[in-house]
């Protein structure tokens, strides 16, 4: 079982692909999450709802839409292309927009449970104790939710591996801009070449194996320290 | 987040300037169909020493606590601090530009931090000048220096709330807030925490809103009160003239008691007994090492008499009248209020024994005391 120079190429694409958005996801979503965690207000339901919506869309509806939108008319197009960045499909960052959108669940509520289970009351002591709103971010929020943190990165970037109709509505199959692994082991599939195909997705088994390993081992040992506050 | 400057005042109360706390809340909560409360408050508190807010649960003495340390925004509201002002009809301070500390019911100690980790916390957001001397003389007088090094999950919770009491006295406040530091713990722990708290007293010179339902507690720590009942405050002022009114619920049936302030004047070796002389007369009590104490002498253990009678065992029989009568919640009890010099004293009795003596306001009665407990 060897790689090609091919295979490699797309690994090296896969993996940079994941960690732009899972470090993308990461700015975006911890507002959101902070926001749904906190919030009183109507809108939580129907942004809940939104975010959630790609875990039960199938990747060829999302795709769909999300080519028309980023196409030459739709409105992601029409800005991109009034800033002189041309249209978004079939481009690597066309892919990263794309995964962001799939994988957004998947860091979101990490990051949510994690705040909503600190609670009011820590945030309130720092503040008697004179810290104010961006200190106790950085001084409690994040010490405290870090297991949901933790989960939000292992998840996004797993995820973002892991995808493959989103990919090819929106990226196709074009080398070291958009043939992520996932498409590579179609297109060896659809030619015959079982022997690569093997080789490729032995690495993504693998490769997907530690990724929970990782996690539950992480969950595990946070579960038994007791992150959990106020008891 | 800034406080607006502070322009135009268009508050309807003029600022005292000087010492002392005024607070002035209006705080609607919940107005559904089935439960609403509203919190209408309008205070002035002494600005030093120990103030309890007393109240049955539900009255409103945490939303009150919480209005002062900012953490709860009332529509109108009017807050001055020892000259300062946190809160007006223009200014609302938020809490961390607040000089306060704020103890818990629960300690609230950051769990990712150790114990001196959560101290640091403190002493790093503390505006004032470092002052090197005051970590060891927190640490000494709420005695954690054993356990600076363990993480909260470690403690106990007694432990956890000393820990949260120094956290909170390092952060230098002008004024400290305690929500019942002591309600999460059971009877030996708070019997562990409450001389901590009486050293606290004795060694920092802060003002204190101490929040309880245990009259145990303010009798013992307290040097004012502010008695809240379903929002609203029916009687504040010094902690013996609260004591002795009979109107108030500070203590049903057996629990009630007035409080008198005492010197030793004289021990009697013999009989280890000491005379102690408050506004208005003399007591004999056990003998204690203080020097002045404060006692409580509970309204059961108070009978009263037309004629001095000098063949009882009771010690203690003092001269004074009745200033009132006022029916006990129990039909078969009344509560007698007797003015001795300047002090009060609380009897209860049964009606019957109330017509038998025919005590009317304005009687002279032999007052009888089983027997006083010395709180502090």
């Amino acid at each position: 079982m060897s790689l090609s120079d091919g295979d490699m190429a797309t690994i090296w694409l896969t993996l940079r692909l994941a960690t732009t958005v899972t470090i993308l996801l990461l700015i975006f979503a911890t507002p959101v999450g902070w926001w749904l965690a906190r919030t009183k207000s109507w809108f939580k339901g129907p942004l809940s709802a939104i975010v959630a919506l790609p875990l039960v869309l199938p990747p060829t509806v999302l795709g769909f839409y999300l080519l028309l939108a980023m196409g030459p008319n739709g409105a992601i197009g029409q800005f991109t292309q009034a800033l002189g960045l041309g249209t978004l499909p079939f481009t690597f960052w066309g892919l990263v927009v794309a995964s962001m959108v799939y994988s957004l669940p998947f860091v979101v509520q990490p990051i949510q449970n994690s705040i909503e289970a600190i609670g009011n009351r820590p945030l309130e002591a720092a503040a008697t104790l004179g810290a104010g709103p961006i200190d106790r971010f950085f001084t409690v929020v994040l010490p405290l939710a870090k297991p949901g943190f933790m989960t939000a990165t292992i998840l996004g970037f797993a995820h973002t591996v892991g995808e493959f109709g989103i990919v090819l509505m929106i990226g196709g199959s074009i080398p070291g801009e958009t043939r992520v692994v996932s498409v590579q082991i179609y297109d060896h599939v659809e030619s015959l070449e079982y022997v690569q195909a093997h080789a490729l997705s032995g690495v993504m088994i693998v490769f997907s194996f530690v990724v929970l390993l990782l996690l539950y081992t992480f969950q595990r040992k946070n579960k038994a320290v007791g992150m959990t506050y106020g008891s | 987040m800034v406080a607006k400057a502070d322009k135009i005042d268009i508050s309807d109360k003029p600022v005292t300037s000087g010492q002392g706390i005024q607070a002035r809340f209006q705080l609607g909560y919940g107005q559904t169909a089935t439960s609403s409360f509203v919190l209408d408050i309008d205070i002035t508190i002494p600005g030093q020493g120990i103030t309890a807010i007393f109240g049955e649960s539900g009255s409103g003495k945490t939303s009150l606590l919480r209005c002062v340390a900012g953490l709860e925004k009332t529509a109108s509201g009017c807050l001055n601090v020892n000259g300062e002002r946190w809160q007006s009809a223009a200014v609302f301070v938020p809490t961390h530009k607040r000089s306060l500390g704020y103890v818990f019911q629960e300690a609230s100690l950051f769990e990712h931090l150790t114990a001196m980790g959560n101290l640091r916390y403190a002493i790093k957001r503390n505006n004032q000048a470092a002052n090197p001397v005051l970590l060891e003389q927190v640490i000494n007088v709420m005695g954690v220096e054993g356990i600076l090094k363990q993480f909260p999950q470690q403690l106990s919770g007694g432990e956890r709330q000393r820990v949260a009491i120094a956290r909170a006295l390092l952060s230098e406040p002008k004024l400290l807030l305690m929500d019942e530091p002591l309600a999460s713990l059971d009877t030996a722990r708070k019997l562990e925490i409450l001389p901590y708290l009486e050293r606290l007293r004795s060694s920092f010179n802060i003002p204190i809103l101490y929040v309880s339902h245990a009259v145990d507690e303010i009798v013992r720590l307290a040097d004012h009160a502010v008695v809240m009942q379903q929002g609203k405050v029916i009687g504040q002022g010094g902690i013996t003239q609260l004591f002795s009114r009979a109107d108030l619920p500070l203590g049903v049936g057996n629990e009630l008691g007035a409080i008198l302030e005492c010197k030793v004047m004289e021990r009697d070796k013999q009989w280890h007994l000491m005379r102690v002389a408050f506004n208005g007369g003399e007591l004999w009590l056990p003998n204690v090492e203080n020097n002045t104490q404060r006692i409580r002498v509970l309204a059961s253990d108070v009978s009263l008499t037309l004629t001095p009678h000098t063949d009882s065992s009771i010690l203690n029989v003092l001269s004074g009248e009745v200033e009132d009568i006022i029916n006990d919640k129990d039909p078969a009890m009344s509560l007698i209020r007797l003015k001795i010099g300047e002090s009060y004293l609380l009897a209860r009795l049964t009606q019957k024994s109330l017509q038998k003596l025919a005590l009317t306001s304005g009687k002279s009665v032999w007052i009888q005391i089983k027997s006083a407990a010395i709180v502090r």
